[in-house]
């Protein structure tokens, strides 16, 4: 029903939390802009009228960037990061945490499932 | 945090100076051979190629303009890691 820089939003949902299923969108942003277009947070989704809706498009368009235009941009930065070869480029090469974090334990977010190294426990005899 | 921006970047003294000679004509234009990898590089920088140290030897880095902004030190590794020793590829 109610779509949004080419995302279906929950009908369902109250307006502040709605528009955060947009990407680039999040609870301050959406509050902002609910705020603006003068729409009550509570309002469920599906309870705004073609104005309101016209109104928040209007909003989104004109201030923030969002969905694919974001996404390449988050791309574009990552890749130029990697084109320079700065150490935060040959972090991102090698799917290691960019910012520093350690790395002896954790990170698995970065890192993926565990690989298990083969004969570790044992030290070769020499 | 990031710094101030009332201070503009940090710039070490030295290397500034080697670059403004060389920008201005008064050097000749060579590599710059340089321990400030603490250094930010600045638009003034692009074209140069220097060689950053790493504590062990230097790397030559030559600057293009979208490293403004970055610090010379991100661009020449302090370390090597090639994998450990008897892990098969």
């Amino acid at each position: 029903m109610a779509r949004i820089a080419g995302i279906d939003l929950p009908k369902n949902k109250r307006g502040e939390i709605g528009l955060t299923y947009i990407f680039g969108i999040g609870r301050s942003t959406a509050q902002y802009i609910l705020t603006k277009a003068g729409i009550d947070f509570d309002k469920k989704v599906s309870q705004w009228n073609d104005e309101e809706q016209a109104a928040i498009r209007n909003i989104i368009n004109n201030e923030f960037k969002v969905e694919g235009a974001l996404r390449s941009e988050v791309q574009m930065s990552i890749k130029r990061l990697l084109d320079i070869a700065c150490y935060r480029g040959l972090r991102h090469r090698k799917g290691l945490p960019v910012r520093g974090q350690r790395t002896k334990t954790n990170s698995r977010t970065r890192k993926g499932k565990r690989k298990t190294v083969a004969g570790k426990k044992k030290a070769p005899k020499k | 945090m990031g710094r101030s921006i009332k201070k503009g970047p940090y710039v070490d003294h030295n290397l500034d100076e080697k670059v403004t000679a060389i920008n201005d004509g008064k050097a000749k234009k060579s590599v710059i051979k340089t321990w400030s990898r603490r250094s930010t590089i600045t638009p003034d920088f692009v074209g140069h190629t220097f060689a950053v140290h790493n504590g062990n030897k230097f790397i030559p880095v030559y600057v293009t303009e979208f490293m403004v902004g970055h610090k010379l030190g991100e661009f020449a590794p302090t370390r090597n890691f090639k994998g450990h020793s008897g892990t098969k590829q």
